[in-house]
């Protein structure tokens, strides 16, 4: 665990409190079974805390506490997969920060960080992650293209959209339809068809602004990762600890205490290089190295730690009354986004030129 | 084999080709070419269509959905060599084999060994013409990977025996007419107080609940045996001989476990194939993404050794006329090598290969997603893969138990 200020303490104890008091996994059952992709009460609670402002300027309503501090609420609502648009959120405010002009920061931000607005990045137009590459164009202030499997999709109402030429902003309203994309977590998805939709540049972000903002989104996402990498594998401890087969405990048996120290060395080299990933953004240092190893690094640990959690349940881990099958689910979600494992090495070579 | 005898064996089983393509041709209905589907037969009871209860009829009837049972229970009395080119005969018309489920992989094989002649002129024939559906009543909630913990009681009271307790994840337990049982006729042993009963699912004191799973679907139960009188007639073997029976009826489950990961894949597309769609080709002509295509060639790789494996290990087993020691890691090696495959599929799909419901998915891609679900049971049941590692650690490699 990274070395903490007494601010992010003081967060982070805050975090773990209200999900496991006020939002366990099974908030979220409650959510799925009404059908519901989003939490709206959560989404209150959340805002009213000030987490959607953590990396928002001061000077426009947030309290600039930093990534690693965002980190470590997300990583603490990834353990009990609250259904939020937090990091959706905070990555398109991200954008504006990073690339906005004056009149867009003063625009949108406080709105964002009072949690009032939800935005969303829409950046990928096929179901893997290939790169910053788009087909989307703006002629004339006019934005066409489509965006697939957009996250957090339904609620926002301010999607950050990566063009031929830049990063836009587009409201939600005319010249755009969503179609949902119902996927295994059962979260909200969609497909977004932009037709001539307004659109604004953001201007001020140089060249790279996609690439930064795509780096904050691979961290962020393996914040999330680490909190479910956690709780399954917490949670199977507990289990193992408890069921008794053969007279004896199952964590008694050796062959179960070398997986579960094998999975212990992984989960925690994952929050090292999540951590790593977050801290890297807030220094302002090798950012896109240190999100690509973040991400990866989570990738694979709860890839293995989550098909893990469901094979030592034994037969109750493959019930849906159970949580670990939840966290299976939103996983491979999470793989998939912004960029797989093998995508991400490949990524990494290019980075270091071989 | 004697060279002698081959050029007649040939013949014989030229003949015997003619024969099953001509009942092909008459009885299989041409709309049912490929249909047969393992994964959805696995998760669901779905109705029968008359073309396909007509066909399960003519297969039934001519014993050949169990082409290597004995004719007088119903088989087809068939040898392996006219078993496996009915098979051939089949896979050319896209025919599949409408008899199936646990009394064929599992009960069907036990009976033929420990039954009485009773037992089998009565259970087996409606096996072989697919009219009754079995379910395994082995597992309790505190009896999984150690089975022999087993509580539910059968008593003896006289003419019959009164059953109480709880049996659970019963797959296909809601749809089941009979179920072959564990249950426990002494306390004193724990081994030997076992014994192997056939329960009637409709008779009264017999209650079910689904399991939802991951999947979403409930394809198992929990069973509640309240007061169920069981006739002695329905005792397979001799009481406390249900431990011997049982394991021996999970070693038919485990050989049809890695069989069937294999069939399932063989139905499907190569992997590479699908990549070659989802992700393309670079302008090299390899695959677009380098680390994805050597995890492909690796996966199939593993598969091609992995089929050698199986096919020696039967050849063994011929050969020596018994189990080989190699068949004790093949359900552990293909169920893992089957959930490598679904998890490759996913990689390769991308987001196309995690929806659930509705727009914008393929019928094949949610599918795909339910089996890749479905599949994690695959290490679960039959045994686990850390039990199959026990076996393995202390039965063939005598390494000693020091827990
Ligand atoms: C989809 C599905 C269908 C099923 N269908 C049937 C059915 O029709 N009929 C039926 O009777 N049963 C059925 N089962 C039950 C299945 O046989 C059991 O789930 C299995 O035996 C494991 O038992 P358990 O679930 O109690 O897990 P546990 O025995 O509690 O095991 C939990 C974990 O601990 C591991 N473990 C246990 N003991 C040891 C040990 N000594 N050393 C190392 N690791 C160990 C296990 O491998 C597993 O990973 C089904 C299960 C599933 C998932």
């Amino acid at each position: 665990m990274a070395v903490l200020n007494e601010e992010q303490e003081m967060l982070r104890d805050m975090a773990r409190e209200w999900t496991k008091n006020e939002h366990p996994v099974g908030a979220w059952r409650k959510v799925r079974d009404a059908g519901e992709p989003f939490d709206a009460d959560a989404w209150g609670a959340m805002a009213e805390m000030g987490w959607a402002g953590i990396i928002i300027p001061e000077a426009h309503g947030g309290s600039d506490f930093g990534w690693l501090s965002l980190g470590l609420v997300v990583e603490e609502l990834g353990k009990s997969l609250a259904a939020s648009p937090l990091i959706a959120s905070a990555l398109a405010a991200s954008a504006i920060a990073l690339g906005g002009s004056e009149d867009q920061k003063t625009e949108y931000l406080p709105r964002f960080a009072s949690g009032e607005l939800i935005g969303t990045l829409a950046f990928d137009e096929s179901p893997r992650h290939t790169g910053l590459t788009a087909s989307t164009s703006v002629h004339d202030g006019r934005l066409t293209g489509t965006k697939a499997f957009v996250h957090e999709a339904s609620r926002a109402g301010l999607f950050v959209v990566l063009a031929q030429d830049g990063v836009y902003l587009v409201e939600k309203g005319q010249g755009m339809s969503l179609s949902r994309r119902a996927m295994v977590d059962m979260r909200d998805h969609a497909e977004i068809d932009f037709n001539g939709a307004p659109a604004h540049k953001l201007a001020d972000g140089g060249s790279d602004l996609a690439q930064k903002i795509l780096d904050r989104a691979r961290v962020l996402t393996a914040a999330e990762m680490l909190g479910m990498c956690q709780a399954v594998f917490d949670t199977t401890l507990d289990y193992l600890k408890q069921r008794v087969q053969f007279n004896q405990v199952l964590s008694s048996f050796q062959a179960l205490q070398h997986r579960m120290a094998d999975l212990y060395t992984e989960l925690e080299i994952a929050r090292s290089a999540v951590e790593g990933g977050l801290q890297a953004i807030d220094s302002g240092f090798g950012v896109t190295e240190a999100a690509a190893v973040a991400k990866a690094t989570a990738n694979d640990a709860l890839h293995h730690i989550s098909r893990e959690g469901v094979q030592l349940h034994g037969g109750i881990g493959m019930t849906d009354e159970y949580d670990v099958g939840f966290f299976l689910k939103r996983a491979r979600v999470l793989e998939a986004a912004w960029g797989s494992s093998s995508h991400l090495r490949d990524a990494y070579a290019e980075m270091k030129a071989y | 084999m004697a060279s002698t005898a081959e050029p007649e064996a040939k013949t014989d089983l030229d003949a015997f080709r003619e024969e099953a393509r001509a009942f092909l041709a008459e009885n299989f209905p041409p709309e049912l070419r490929g249909k047969g589907n393992l994964l959805s037969s696995v998760e669901e009871a779905s109705e029968e269509s008359p073309a396909e209860k007509a066909w399960r009829v003519a297969m039934g009837e001519r014993g050949w959905g169990t082409p290597t049972w004995p004719k007088e229970y119903g088989g087809g009395g068939l040898t392996r060599q006219q078993a496996r080119a009915l098979e051939q005969e089949m896979a050319k018309v896209g025919a599949w084999n409408p008899i199936g489920g646990m009394g064929v992989m599992m009960l069907g094989p036990t009976l033929l060994e420990f039954a009485s002649e009773e037992q089998k002129h009565e259970h087996i024939p409606p096996i072989c013409k697919g009219e009754i559906r079995w379910c395994q009543g082995y597992s309790e909630p505190n009896a999984g990977s150690d089975l022999a913990n087993l509580q539910t009681m059968a008593e003896d009271k006289g003419d019959h025996y009164l059953v109480n307790g709880q049996k659970t994840w019963t797959s296909g337990g809601q749809w089941a007419d009979k179920c072959f049982c564990l249950v426990r006729t002494s306390r004193a042993d724990k081994h030997k107080g076992i014994s192997f009963l056939l329960i009637d699912m409709h008779a009264p004191g017999v209650e079910v609940k689904p399991i939802k799973m991951i999947s979403g679907m409930s394809p198992f139960c929990e069973t509640f045996f309240t007061d169920v009188a069981v006739p002695k007639e329905n005792l397979v073997g001799e009481e406390g001989q249900g431990w011997t029976i049982g394991k021996r009826l999970l070693q038919h489950e485990r050989t049809n476990l890695s069989g069937g990961g294999a069939l399932a894949s063989l139905n499907a597309q190569p992997l590479h194939k699908v990549a070659e769609r989802y992700i393309g080709l670079g302008e090299d002509g390899k695959l677009a993404d380098a680390e994805l295509r050597v995890k492909i060639a690796d996966f199939e790789m593993r598969w091609s050794a992995f089929l050698l494996t199986a096919r020696r290990a039967m050849e063994e087993s011929k050969a020596q006329g018994g189990v080989s020691d190699i068949s004790s890691i093949l359900k552990k090696a293909g169920t893992r090598l089957g959930q490598e495959r679904a998890e490759l599929m996913i990689e390769i799909m991308g987001y196309r290969g995690l929806g659930w419901e509705g727009e914008g998915f393929e019928e094949k891609e949610l599918s795909g997603t339910r089996a890749w679900l479905f599949g994690k049971a695959t290490t679960i049941y039959g045994g686990s893969t850390e039990i199959q590692n026990n076996i393995i650690a202390k039965r063939i490699l005598g390494m000693l138990d020091h827990q």
